[in-house]
């Protein structure tokens, strides 16, 4: 093998070549310019393989400067294999410094929720996506999604929901609940639980979301209203927990499920951060919004 | 009083036409395959007005282009030349065939309703019966499970759909049953205009009768100006009050259906009569 030695590092900046970045910039440039519309882009392959998280990775790669702070977690951990991988592979090609907390980061890039912590204007929350077709189960077809997002035909995803509180007695959908962003497009919010769908809604921080198998990106600025698609007597709730956490006795945050050596079932906060810093009794300033605020302290 | 539908001159050719493809098809020339460019001329130069309240046969073999008129009317096709003005959109002063997708979809939901030959055409099967009409219900706008609810069992009532089986698939029921449902479902929206393509084709005798009965019976007590395509003259007997008549893509005959039973002008129409009664 030829070793390189004419340049200090045998990759650019944040691997990706600079006309790679330039064409994911210009697409999230049209991403935000239109909330919720999924925007075809093109780069060449990533050293990991299509839909484990490529498409976060690419939008991560094409904004991140030397400067950024970055953290990535993986539906709420800091510590699973696929956010530590893609982590060191981050700070491999960049230098940039990384992080577990939440309010030090400037660049986040998340696996299916949002963090506890409210974020900030000057934070950036990437999302990977699996599937950025909201209407794929009910329309098989491209070029019928297509035409259907083109013009606000969107009927077909409300009989899905009416049928499903025909068939179940509510809608049954756990994580990537479809929203209306700005009032326009039906919007898949990557499977994030239902808990996190109201913290979508006029945040401050830009979320920027990248599907990397089927090539989209897609974008909710700053101050856009979202809203879960519900009924006017069939409303959207979030997931209720009968427990608190066992750690911290902490309930306003979204709990995890476990099952203890002793067979017993106890529930604990999902967001590894989160956890830590009540833990240590450190201050924590946690998204707020009407359904949170429903639950009792 | 005006028309509530306007057609001139609704043409479909696939192909490429040439300049003399439209002279050189029709009944003259017992085709309707253009023997120079080899396009096929569905249907050619259908004009006619429709009042409201009035019920309107196309009556022909299959391959005439009765359907092809029905469908580019609902937009399931693309015309190929021709207009259509329907008075409750924009007063009747714009041509829909030339509308975007969007105004299109607008008319399709709010101003017209259609019943297909087969019900997998008009239904939704991996829907309830009662989602499929709540699709025509939602698409005018409404978002309450309660009263969507509501008027499609009120519908299904009105259809002799059992209304508990509203939460079924119209893949559990009978044909018969199915094509009620699409019935229900293409007048959810109290459209002034409504379309039936061949709907009784396939049913056996005694539920094509409910089938007809039904539609008669809506059609007094809702008012609902309707075209009935058939090629099946007693359904035409029974329902309409004036009949086209065409072959190979042309209207050969129109006027009131009893005179055209009676006294049939054309060749054609005088062996379709003479053929079936």
């Amino acid at each position: 093998m030829i070793e390189n030695k004419k340049y200090k590092n045998s990759y650019n900046f944040a691997f990706i070549d600079e006309s790679t970045k330039k064409e994911v910039r210009r697409k999230l440039l049209k991403a935000v310019a239109i909330p919720g519309y999924q925007v075809p882009y093109s780069s060449p392959e990533m050293p990991i393989s299509r839909g484990w998280g490529t498409g976060g990775l690419h939008v991560t790669l094409a904004i991140i400067g030397p400067k950024d702070i970055f953290k990535i977690i993986d539906q709420g951990s800091d510590a699973s294999v696929n956010a530590c991988n893609l982590r060191e592979f981050v700070q491999a090609m960049t230098g940039c410094k990384t992080t577990y907390d939440t309010t030090e980061a400037t660049l986040i890039q998340t696996r299916h929720r949002i963090t506890e912590e409210e974020l900030r204007e000057d934070q950036i929350l990437v999302f990977q996506v699996p599937m950025p077709e909201p209407l794929r189960s009910v329309e098989r077809y491209e070029y019928r999604t297509r035409q259907m997002h083109g013009e606000a035909d969107y009927a077909k995803m409300w009989v899905s929901l009416y049928e499903s509180y025909v068939r179940h007695g509510g809608i049954m959908r756990g994580a990537d609940y479809p929203v209306k962003v700005n009032g326009r497009y039906i919007m898949a919010p990557s499977p994030i639980p239902r808990w996190d769908v109201p913290n979508l809604n006029q945040a401050k921080t830009l979320y920027l979301f990248g599907a990397g198998r089927e090539k989209r990106l897609y974008a909710v600025p700053p101050h856009t209203t979202v809203e879960p698609l519900e009924f006017e007597d069939v409303r959207f709730a979030i997931e209720k927990f009968d427990s608190l956490c066992y750690k911290t006795g902490y309930r306003r945050a979204f709990l995890d499920e476990l099952y203890l050596d002793d067979g017993s079932r106890q529930y604990v906060i999902n967001d590894s951060n989160f956890l830590d810093k009540i833990e240590q009794g450190g201050e924590v300033k946690p998204f707020i919004n009407p359904y949170i605020q429903q639950i009792e302290l | 009083m005006s028309a509530l539908l306007r057609v001139r001159n609704l043409t479909k050719i696939y192909g490429e036409p040439g300049e003399r493809t439209l002279e050189q098809t029709g009944p003259e020339w017992n085709s309707n395959i253009c023997p120079e460019t080899d396009s096929i001329v569905a249907c050619a130069g259908v004009s006619f007005d429709l009042y409201p309240g009035e019920v309107l046969g196309i009556v022909g073999e299959s391959g005439s282009g009765k359907s092809t008129v029905v469908k580019l009317l609902y937009f399931d096709m693309e015309k190929t030349a021709g207009s259509a003005w329907l008075r409750p959109y924009n007063d009747g002063r714009t041509n829909m065939l030339e509308a975007s997708g969007q105004q299109k979809r607008y008319i399709r939901n709010h101003l017209m309703g259609t019943v297909y030959q087969n019900p997998r055409d008009g239904l939704n099967f991996s829907f309830s019966s009662g989602g499929n009409i709540a699709e025509k219900l939602i698409m005018a706008g409404s978002l309450h499970v309660g009263s969507i609810r509501e008027r499609a069992s009120f519908l299904l009532e009105k259809t002799e759909v059992p209304v508990r089986r509203m939460d079924d698939t119209p893949a559990s029921f009978s044909g018969g049953m199915q094509q009620r449902v699409q019935i229900a479902k293409a007048i959810a929206n109290n459209p002034p205009l409504l379309f039936l393509d061949e709907v009784t084709t396939g049913l056996d005798v005694s539920v094509q009768a409910k089938v007809l009965d039904l539609i008669r019976e809506l059609q007094q007590e809702l008012g609902i100006a309707m075209i009935v395509v058939s090629h099946d003259l007693s359904v035409i007997r029974m329902l309409t009050d004036r009949t086209l008549v065409m072959k190979h893509g042309r209207v050969v005959e129109s006027g009131l259906t009893d005179q055209i039973l009676q006294d049939p002008q054309h060749a054609y129409t005088q062996l379709l009569v003479s053929s079936l009664l």
